[in-house]
Formats: structure tokens, C-alpha cells, sequence
């Protein structure tokens, strides 16, 4: 755990925050890939599986919001167009459209799909900044709803599509609950190690330049808006790759699945997890899945939105930076008594710091 | 808003603004003619009939008083505030429900209007005072906020309600249709048929219309209109000036809230109230908001005209892609003039 070069290397704080990077996620790969072990297949695929799905959702919410700035409500509009394309151009037993193309075809396309979207999504709202993209996406969210209920010729209005199987391939039936979890934690830890990637990278350094500064970066010759757009469209590779994996695991889709509380509730997850590093998004949807399946026992079914509304504005004014953030404040507290603890918390402090600063900085925009 | 950029407007595009005029007197010649000529066949071929195009603009015109009611606290909110409140579509629910119970139980329709204003106005102030005044300058967390009050209270009005639905029931004064001097055909005998429009629509608009135009007096005559106008345009250097900014945030938010819950009592007069409305009128609120300009009253009556016909006439013309034409107006806007059709854009807003 290399605290003390967090201090001197920017880059690396956010992976400080959640205590150091290789280590940390070997003992994280290790944990999952032995889950199944131990886990029935309920919570494989119900908590397991569930969990990966709507963090990639999330996650391609935190990498435009947390290095964007762009905060999106219409990620999960994006999954249900790419959803909607495996439904439409492979299998489904509604019986309306379903061309049976195979799934190498349609996959990619999904993703495609996915992509574009959401890149127009973002030409659109990257007109304005700031705040307006919260409303100009919420408005394009429930418009996509909308028009998904409503249109019977394309989308097949309100039942939508069901009977969409994940194919079988390499002699894996992947709708199993094994196989299933497996495909799905290779494809989140894809996109989990693309965000990663991106995030050091000189479009990702860019993009984070131009969340703290648009126009200084437009000054030196960037164009911001390209930029942004482009964050967009793989933001929206990874919410598509999350949409096809969302109705495999789902087996139908409707205009229920992106609806509006679908929306607000990928906002949730990414809010509830942490913006600040990839792994938030996927914490937030462990807590959240777990929290809206066993809710159930504790309050009832009916009233565990209440419960799950109260736990975000807890968090909202607890700790803006979600649960990551609460992990990062309370961690030096508790190592500072411990060996070693006065470098440590020094560079956790330089790095609180640091985070703060950047902070005032955003919001002085 | 400053008088000098007015006149200098004027002054520079005279031949503009005569160009426009021009284009509006033919407009107005052309829906006067439509208006009062018996169509002949060809249009009623287009139009589907007379009866139905008047009825579509008469009703796109109600439901734009009823989103201009909703959209107008929204945009005073935003425009003074920056706080995105998501939580305004309960808001509106919240006041049909409450208009409808002070209905049920006192038996007068205008105590349940005025309890809906009231009640929603009172609770607006506290949101204000013990919520947002706490993240003030966080406009993320005040919105996250907004979010996460709109989860709750929909399902707490989930519980309280149940998902039925319900009409408030509107005093006999106000039923009934009313015969407008519009000839639709004539009969084979000669006698003109004329088209009748529900009384009570058009008491919406004509509240909507008045209390746009109290809005507008309110802004732009009073002092608290000033105060609130200066703090839209700059509002640090209102706090400078010796304002108490909070008081007026917290009159500004009470206006806004309160507003919300007169449309809902309003609204769920003419329509009905159930579940999902809350979404319904967000969502008209954000377009007609995006469209009119942030903060703009009249750019809320302009815009809330606009999406209010696109959604009736698109309802009648083209059903399944109605809410298509609505979003086409959202992003034409969007790419013309992305500060709205009466926003002043992020320079003039130096903050």
C-alpha cells in the first residue's frame, strides 16, 4: 500500500481513498471469483449478478460524472435501447419482430447502439453545462419512456418484449446461474479496468481538465465539446454492454425497465457508492440490491422506497461522496493509532486536503 | 432584462422586427379565416374536421395555463436559487391530494384551492429554510436532495392514497360547456353548429393567464419583484447591498411551492389525480423550463404554450409519436438557442 506516494501523485488519490490498488484488488478479484462457492443461486444471480449489472449502469454514470462533470440521468434509457436491440433483432416469444439473428451479430450491435445513443444524448445536453444537463437528461429519459410506452410499431409499447434467453455458446448454457455470474463479472471487470485505464489516460486527464476548467481547456485548443460527446459515447459502450446483460437476466424488456424511477435509481446507486473512483458505483448497487431485496422482510414491500429515499438523503448530506467517502474519512481515524500511522495519515491527510481544495475549486465555477 | 440592451435592440433591427410583424399579420390572418370561415373540404381532409383542430388548440391551450401554473414556480426557483427541484412534480400531487380531501371534507371547491396554495406554500418555506438553506452553493447536492424528496414522498402519498384515482368534484357553476362563436358546419337546414368547449377549462386559463399576469406585476412593480429580479441577475452582490437574501429565497420558494399545489388543485379538477402525475408534470415542467429560458416567467408562458399544443395536437394527429414532437421542440430549442427562447445564456450571469 503505497500511501505516501499518494500524496505526491494526484493521480493516484482517488485509489488511496479506498485503501491502495493492486493488493486491494487482487484480494477483491479473488472474493469474487470464490463467491460462488459459498453463495446459493439466489444470491448469485439475484444479489451476485443484479449487482454487476446495475454497476456498470452506474459505473458509466460516474465515469461522465465523476471525470465529466456531466451528471446523467438517461444511463439506464441507454441499457434499454441496447436492450431493446437484442430483443428486436434476436429471440423473443412476444411474438413481434425478433428476427433470430445470432447472438455475435447482435451483441456487438446492441453495444453499437448503446453507444450512439447515448452520444446523441450527450451532442444534446453538452449545449448547455452544469446543473441543465441533470434536467436536459431526466427530460430525455422520460421522453425515451414515454415514447417506448406509447409506440407499439418499434417497441412493442407497454408489454414490450419477453422470452429473450442469453444464447448458448462453447458448450456454456450462459443463462445458468454459474455461468451467468461468471460472464457477467468478466464483462464488469472489463469495463471496471477500461474506466481504469481511461481514467490516466491523456483523453481521460483531458476530460477531468475540462470538468475542473472548460475554459481554460478551450482556451489552450481543446475541443471541449468533442471531448465531452466522445466521454459519452463510451459511457455509453458500457451501459449498453450492461443493457444486454440486463435483459439476459431479466428475459423480457419493457418501458417499466427504463422508466423513471429505474432512472433515479441508477443516480442512487452511483450516488450512494461514490463518484470518485470506479469501485463506488458498484458498492452503491451492492447496497442498494441488498437493500431492496431484504427491506422486504424488515418494513414490508410496500414502503421500501421510503427506506431507500431516507438512506440517500442520508447520504446526501452525510457524505457527498457516498459511502467512498465516508471510508476515506474514517479510515485514518482508525489507522492512525496503528503502526506506522504517522505517514500514513499524513498523506491521507494531504490527500483530504487536496480533495477539498478541489472541491471549492468546482463549485467557485 | 436592462433597459439599455432594449432599446439598442430597437434601434439596431428595425427592419427585423418589421419582417416579423409582417409574418404575424399573415399568421393571424390565416387562424382568423380558419377560425371563422366554414372550412372547405380539402382542409377538413388535412385536419381530420374543424371541430377536431379547435378543439385540439382550444385544450393545448388549457393545458399550457395548467403547465405555465406548474412551470412558472419552477422556473423563479431555478432562476433565483439555481436549485434544480426535482421533488416539484409531488409538489403539484401533493396539492391535488390535499385540494381534494379540504373538497371532500368542507364541500367548497375554492377552500380546497386555496388549502392546496396554502398548505404546499407553508411547506415549501420549511423545505427551504431546513433544507436547501443548509446546501446552499452545492447545486448537485441541493438537486440529489430534490431526488430523494421526491422517492419518499411519492411513496409516503403511495401509502397514504393508495394508487386509485381521483377526481376533485368541481361546484356546479363551474360545469357545464359553453357555446364559443366558432361555426364548425351547417346543418342541411341552414342552422350554424357551433363549437361548445367545456365552462371550466377556460376557467383554468383564465386563472393561468391572471395569475401570470400577477406574477409579471409582482416581478416587475414591487419591491420584493426587484429584490428577486436583482438576485436572479447577481446574487451575491444583492446579499451586499444590506437584502436579507434568505427572506427572499424563502418568499421566492413559498411562491414557487405554492403555485405547484394551486395547479395540482386546479389540474386535478380538470383531469385527475393518481399516481405517476408527479412524474408527468416534472417532466412538462423541465421542457417548458428548457425551452421557455431558466428563470424566465415569460419564457414559461411562451414555452409552456408551445409544449401544451404540441402534446394536445399531436394527441389528435399523430397519436403514437405525440410525445416525439414535444421532445423535437425541446431539442430544436436546444440547438438554436440553448439558453431558451427567453433565457439570458451563462455571460450575462456572471457568477
Amino acid at each position: 500500500m503505497s500511501l505516501a506516494l499518494s500524496s505526491s501523485d494526484p493521480a493516484a488519490r482517488p485509489a488511496a481513498a479506498v485503501g491502495g490498488t493492486g493488493a486491494a484488488h487482487v484480494v477483491l478479484a479473488a472474493l469474487l471469483l470464490l463467491y460462488p462457492a459459498v453463495a446459493s443461486d439466489f444470491f448469485l444471480t439475484q444479489i451476485g449478478a443484479y449487482s454487476l449489472i446495475l454497476g456498470m449502469i452506474a459505473l458509466s454514470l460516474m465515469l461522465l460524472a465523476g471525470y465529466g462533470g456531466m451528471v446523467s440521468l438517461a444511463q439506464i434509457s441507454v441499457a434499454g435501447m441496447a436492450g431493446y436491440t437484442v430483443a428486436i433483432f434476436g429471440l423473443n416469444s412476444s411474438a413481434v419482430h425478433g428476427f433470430g439473428w445470432p447472438w455475435w451479430i447482435v451483441v456487438p450491435m446492441a453495444v453499437a447502439v448503446g453507444g450512439v445513443v447515448s452520444a446523441l444524448i450527450g451532442a444534446i445536453s453538452t449545449r448547455t453545462e452544469g446543473i441543465y444537463t441533470i434536467m436536459i437528461t431526466l427530460a430525455v429519459a422520460t421522453a425515451i419512456f414515454y415514447f417506448t410506452q406509447q409506440n407499439y410499431a418499434l417497441f412493442n409499447g407497454f408489454p414490450g418484449f419477453a422470452g429473450i434467453r442469453a444464447p448458448e455458446f462453447w458448450g456454456v448454457a450462459w443463462r445458468d446461474p454459474l455461468p451467468f455470474y461468471y460472464l457477467t463479472l468478466a464483462v464488469a471487470a472489463l469495463a471496471y479496468a477500461a474506466v481504469l485505464y481511461a481514467r490516466r489516460s491523456t483523453f481521460g486527464l483531458a476530460l477531468q481538465a475540462i470538468r475542473d476548467n472548460p475554459r481554460r481547456m478551450r482556451a489552450i485548443g481543446f475541443d471541449v465539446t468533442a471531448h465531452k460527446v466522445v466521454a459519452w459515447f463510451y459511457a455509453g459502450l458500457i451501459a449498453g454492454l450492461a443493457g444486454v446483460l440486463l435483459v439476459w437476466f431479466n428475459g423480457r424488456i419493457s418501458p417499466g425497465t427504463i422508466n423513471v424511477g429505474a432512472a433515479i435509481n441508477i443516480l442512487i446507486i452511483a450516488v450512494i457508492g461514490g463518484m470518485r473512483h470506479p469501485i463506488g458505483p458498484f458498492l452503491g448497487a451492492v447496497v442498494v440490491v441488498l437493500m431492496q431485496t431484504f427491506a422486504i422482510d424488515i418494513i414490508g414491500a410496500e414502503r421500501f422506497n421510503t427506506l431507500i429515499g431516507l438512506f440517500f438523503l442520508v447520504i446526501v448530506f452525510a457524505s457527498p461522496d457516498g459511502l467512498l467517502g465516508l471510508w476515506g474519512r474514517l479510515k485514518p481515524r482508525l489507522a492512525s493509532p496503528s503502526l506506522g500511522a504517522g505517514q500514513d495519515g499524513g498523506g491521507h491527510r494531504a490527500a483530504n486536503l487536496a480533495s477539498n481544495a478541489e472541491q471549492t475549486g468546482r463549485r467557485e465555477e | 432584462m436592462s433597459v439599455a440592451g432594449e432599446t439598442a435592440t430597437a434601434a439596431r433591427a428595425p427592419t427585423r422586427r418589421q419582417a416579423w410583424g409582417i409574418a404575424a399579420f399573415f399568421a393571424a390572418a390565416v387562424l382568423a379565416w380558419m377560425l371563422f370561415s366554414v372550412w372547405p373540404d380539402w382542409l377538413n381532409a388535412v385536419l381530420i374536421s374543424k371541430k377536431a383542430f379547435f378543439s385540439s388548440i382550444f385544450n393545448g391551450i388549457t393545458l399550457a395555463g395548467l403547465y405555465f401554473l406548474v412551470a412558472s414556480g419552477f422556473t423563479l426557483v431555478f432562476g433565483l436559487m439555481r436549485n434544480v427541484n426535482l421533488a416539484h412534480g409531488s409538489l403539484y400531487l401533493l396539492g391535488a391530494y390535499l385540494g381534494y380531501e379540504v373538497t371532500r371534507l368542507t364541500g367548497y371547491w375554492l377552500i380546497g384551492v386555496a388549502a392546496g396554495f396554502a398548505a404546499l406554500a407553508v411547506l415549501g418555506l420549511l423545505m427551504q429554510v431546513l433544507v436547501f438553506r443548509r446546501l446552499e452553493g452545492d447545486d448537485l447536492r441541493q438537486t440529489l436532495v430534490t431526488i430523494g424528496i421526491s422517492i419518499v414522498a411519492a411513496d409516503l402519498m403511495l401509502w397514504m392514497w393508495t394508487g386509485a384515482t381521483y377526481q376533485i368534484a368541481t361546484p356546479t357553476w363551474l360545469d357545464g360547456a359553453v357555446r364559443l362563436p366558432i361555426v364548425t358546419a351547417y346543418r342541411s337546414n341552414g342552422e350554424a353548429v357551433f363549437l361548445s368547449y367545456p365552462f371550466y377549462r377556460l376557467v383554468v386559463l383564465a386563472a393561468a393567464v391572471v395569475i401570470g399576469v400577477g406574477l409579471w406585476l409582482l416581478l416587475n412593480r414591487t419591491r420584493v419583484g426587484m429584490m428577486i429580479r436583482a438576485g436572479v441577475d447577481d446574487r451575491a452582490m444583492l446579499a451586499a447591498s444590506g437584502v436579507n437574501v434568505h427572506a427572499v429565497f424563502a418568499v421566492v420558494f413559498a411562491i414557487g411551492a405554492g403555485l405547484a399545489g394551486f395547479a395540482g388543485v386546479v389540474g386535478g379538477s380538470a383531469l385527475s389525480v393518481a399516481p405517476g402525475e408527479d412524474i408527468r408534470y416534472l417532466l412538462a415542467s423541465l421542457v417548458v423550463v428548457i425551452v421557455g429560458g431558466m428563470g424566465s416567467i415569460t419564457g414559461a408562458a411562451i414555452g409552456a404554450l408551445l409544449i401544451g399544443l404540441a402534446e394536445q395536437i399531436g394527441l389528435v394527429y399523430f397519436p403514437t409519436y405525440g410525445i416525439v414532437l414535444t421532445f423535437v421542440i425541446m431539442v430544436a430549442t436546444l440547438a438554436i438557442r440553448p439558453q431558451g427562447i427567453m433565457g439570458q445564456g451563462t455571460a450575462g450571469r456572471a457568477r
